[in-house]
């Protein structure tokens, strides 16, 4: 008689997930499932809302990334009242998306991720913490926790709030920059840069280059990709064409208004999250570990490997000595982890261009705006993924219709067979302990769920 | 001796959660007083044991229990009626746990509605069915924390002051009582008010308020006044992190994330009565429920 394993909940994620691993009589994995367990429905309860208030309500889909959903809300609402932002406006949005990515990408290391690795995978679970680490690394715990705020405080200073943001609004912003606070912030900024630097070395003489075993087993799957490239196939979080890459490296590159031809979601009856995957390959959905299909992955790696270069200076050293480490497509899942300590480089840099542009400082933020009816598809790049909000208007300008298709639930699949590799691969014979399972959570944490 | 904390989160976000961080380093002293007991987004202790091989749902005891979120499945309500039987003080953290919050508008339509929607977008597969194997049934709708158990202290807002969460969190600390505000928004609000104008509506915003940016928000006219909707008159003051409340500091007008100023108000009504007593035609109001966005739990939107 076979037994089931029950990790739950699984902890040090963003969301709310439990895994259920099946044994057989042998005591060896016969199957491993990720349990999505909540739904709020958002995509109803926006319906009937005045669109302009929808950027400030499908905020609260993530306390984590509220910038991402309020801005590509913002832009799915342009497109439904056919409104361009004003040149100022647009930029003042992409100054917030990425410098809210610089906040997202230190939490997730430092707090949530980095206790498997500073602490070690198999330390006991009451110091495995970022309260583990404020004990066993105080200095270092300190300037995290420093750097973190300063990242908060900067956008919620300009910008009246960090969590739950306002200020960005169909048409363009709210408000505009004054001289004093760009210079504040560039400041700020160039202070992150200087951080995300230490955390990239850091990590690389502290994790990586400790964890390599790990890194080329530990939830390693063969999948595509999917994420978000300029007109010169550079690395774009912000705006740009999406690229669908096959795990041999061809690819396809579409406007998001057609993301209906190129992604499905499949359901199953376990799990509350659906399961994007690539429609457009014609090969149906399987997890299947030897031969999936229709399988890709978004978020940190997904766009280091679709993207044909990083249109900033250090970012682009760090990945081409990552290529030359991993090279060209790596397929390991804990490279997630290293490639968001790029992208974290990235958006300092990306955030500093910006912000010496003087431009940015111009008083027409917000373009005319008349409610309609209409439709409006938005994507940005959130932390976890590519983020698409779709919306329909009546003639009044209320939402008659929306689809969202979340970062996470990109990943929610390839997160399955991961958590399958890597259950499979640990436990034999019925033998496990508290570090072995823990391990298999490792395979989710990297994606940042 | 070290005060234990437990931390849940149910029907939420984990913008709550960042609040909590967001108190910043002060955070890394109080943690020295605080022993985290459970807190699934920091910390790996699980509800079935370590290896998962125990029966019941189990949250050690602890001396301060704090829940965010509402509470909209089975295991949200097993989940909170543990914290409160292993917790001497339970407080609820942000507007969901108080009031429903945002996910609350699901209310209109009860929450059978939301999966119905979810599993039949245009993206998803044609024929899926609504999943149902290992994963919590829904109530009926979303409830504010205090429809199911006894809660002892409130911390509304979307998100929460960090500055508050310390507060409670010193508080307690000291064995001192925890001090919230308890004025509106409008209150706290610098902004400057002439008296009743000559607005007969309200304007939706798709237009930006007037006001010069070189200058404070203080010398920037009261944005009900500019003949936008804001809620400021009918909203529990408390998001001011400088001087300002958070949106209007953005010049944007109030929505109501912090719930009703008296903890049984009705956002809706009492915004109504406050338009009207202004002489504004409250139907120019074009989506009244939205006016219970964050406070519809208590079965005020239904």
């Amino acid at each position: 008689m076979g037994k089931v394993i029950n990790i739950q909940p699984v902890t040090r994620i963003e969301g709310h997930a439990s895994i259920a691993i099946e044994l057989d009589d042998n005591g060896n994995v016969s199957d491993a499932k990720m349990h999505l367990m909540s739904l709020r429905g958002f995509e109803k309860f926006v319906q009937g809302r005045p669109a302009e208030e929808v950027p400030r309500i499908v905020n609260r889909i993530c306390g984590i990334c509220p910038w991402m959903h309020h801005l590509a809300s913002n832009k799915a609402v342009d497109g439904c009242f056919g409104v361009t932002p004003s040149p100022t406006g647009h930029k003042l949005r992409e100054l917030c998306q990425t410098m809210a990515h610089i906040n997202d990408k230190i939490l997730h290391f430092f707090f949530l991720a980095a206790p498997d690795f500073v602490i070690g995978p198999d330390s006991d679970y009451s110091v495995r913490n970022v309260m583990g680490i404020v004990k066993q690394a105080p200095e270092l715990a300190t300037q995290v926790v420093r750097m973190r705020q300063l990242g908060q405080m900067m956008i919620d200073k300009f910008a009246g709030k960090a969590i739950h943001p306002i200020a960005a609004v169909t048409g363009g912003f709210a408000k505009p920059m004054l001289e004093s606070e760009r210079q504040e912030m560039l400041r700020d900024c160039r202070t992150l840069l200087d951080f995300s630097c230490f955390a990239l070395d850091f990590a690389k003489d502290n994790v990586f280059s400790k964890y390599m075993d790990a890194i080329q087993q530990l939830g390693v799957i063969n999948t595509g990709f999917l994420g978000t490239v300029d007109e010169q196939g550079g690395l774009n979080i912000y705006d740009g064409k999406l690229r669908l890459m096959r795990a041999t490296g061809e690819y396809t590159d579409f406007p998001v208004e057609e993301y209906t031809d190129y992604l499905g979601e499949h359901v199953e009856p376990w799990s509350y999250a659906k399961m994007p995957y690539a429609k457009t390959w014609d090969e149906g959905f399987s997890m299947d570990l030897d031969a999936p299909k229709g399988i890709y992955r978004a978020n940190t790696l997904a766009r280091l490997n679709v993207c044909d270069h990083i249109g900033t200076p250090k970012a682009q050293a760090a990945l081409e000595e990552f290529r030359t480490s991993f090279g060209r497509y790596p397929q390991y899942t804990l490279l997630y982890h290293y490639a968001r300590l790029i992208e974290l480089i990235y958006a300092c840099e990306r955030s500093l261009e910006l912000l010496s542009d003087t431009s940015i400082t111009d008083t027409h933020v917000r373009n005319e705006v008349e409610p309609k009816a209409g439709r409006g598809v938005g994507m940005v790049e959130a932390p976890r993924g590519t983020l698409i909000h779709d919306y329909e208007t009546d003639d009044n300008g209320c939402i008659v219709k929306a689809n969202m298709i979340v970062g996470t639930t990109h990943n929610v699949a390839p997160m399955n067979m991961s958590v399958k590799q890597a259950a499979t691969t640990l436990i034999k014979d019925g033998v496990y302990d508290e570090g072995l399972l823990n391990k298999v959570e490792m395979a989710v944490r990297a994606y940042d769920p | 001796m070290a005060v234990r904390v437990a931390e849940e989160w149910l029907h939420s976000c984990s913008g709550c959660e960042i609040a909590i961080l967001n108190i910043g380093e002060p955070l890394v002293e109080l943690l020295s007083k605080l022993e985290f007991v459970h807190i699934p987004v920091l910390m790996d202790n699980k509800y079935f044991g370590q290896l998962g091989d125990k029966e019941h749902l189990e949250i050690p005891e602890a001396d301060v229990g704090i829940v965010s979120g509402g509470c909209a499945n089975e295991e949200h309500k097993e989940i909170l009626e543990e914290m409160r039987k292993k917790c001497k003080i339970l407080i609820a953290l942000g507007t969901c746990a108080t009031h429903g919050g945002l996910p609350a508008l699901i209310n209109s339509w009860g929450t059978e509605a939301a999966f119905d929607e979810a599993f039949s977008t245009t993206t998803t597969d044609e024929g899926a069915q609504v999943p149902t194997q290992g994963v919590p049934k829904p109530l009926d709708r979303v409830y504010a924390l205090d429809e199911i158990v006894d809660i002892d202290l409130l911390v509304p807002g979307c998100p929460p002051n960090p500055a508050h969460i310390a507060g409670a969190i010193t508080a307690l600390l000291e064995g001192k009582e925890v001090q919230l505000p308890t004025k509106s928004v409008c209150d706290t609000c610098p902004t400057i008010r002439k008296g009743k104008g000559d607005i007969k509506e309200v304007k939706r915003f798709t237009t930006n308020a007037a006001f010069d940016p070189e200058k404070g928000v203080e010398e920037m006219q009261c944005l009900l006044e500019q003949g936008f909707m804001c809620m400021g008159p009918v909203t529990a003051a408390g998001c001011a992190k400088r001087g300002a409340p958070s949106c209007i500091s953005a010049r944007v007008p109030c929505r109501g994330c912090y719930g009703p100023v008296l903890n049984k108000g009705n956002q809706m009504l009492d915004m109504m009565n406050a338009l009207a007593s202004n002489g504004i035609d409250f139907t120019s109001v074009v989506d009244r429920k939205n006016l219970l966005r964050f406070s519809g739990a208590h079965n005020k939107l239904r």
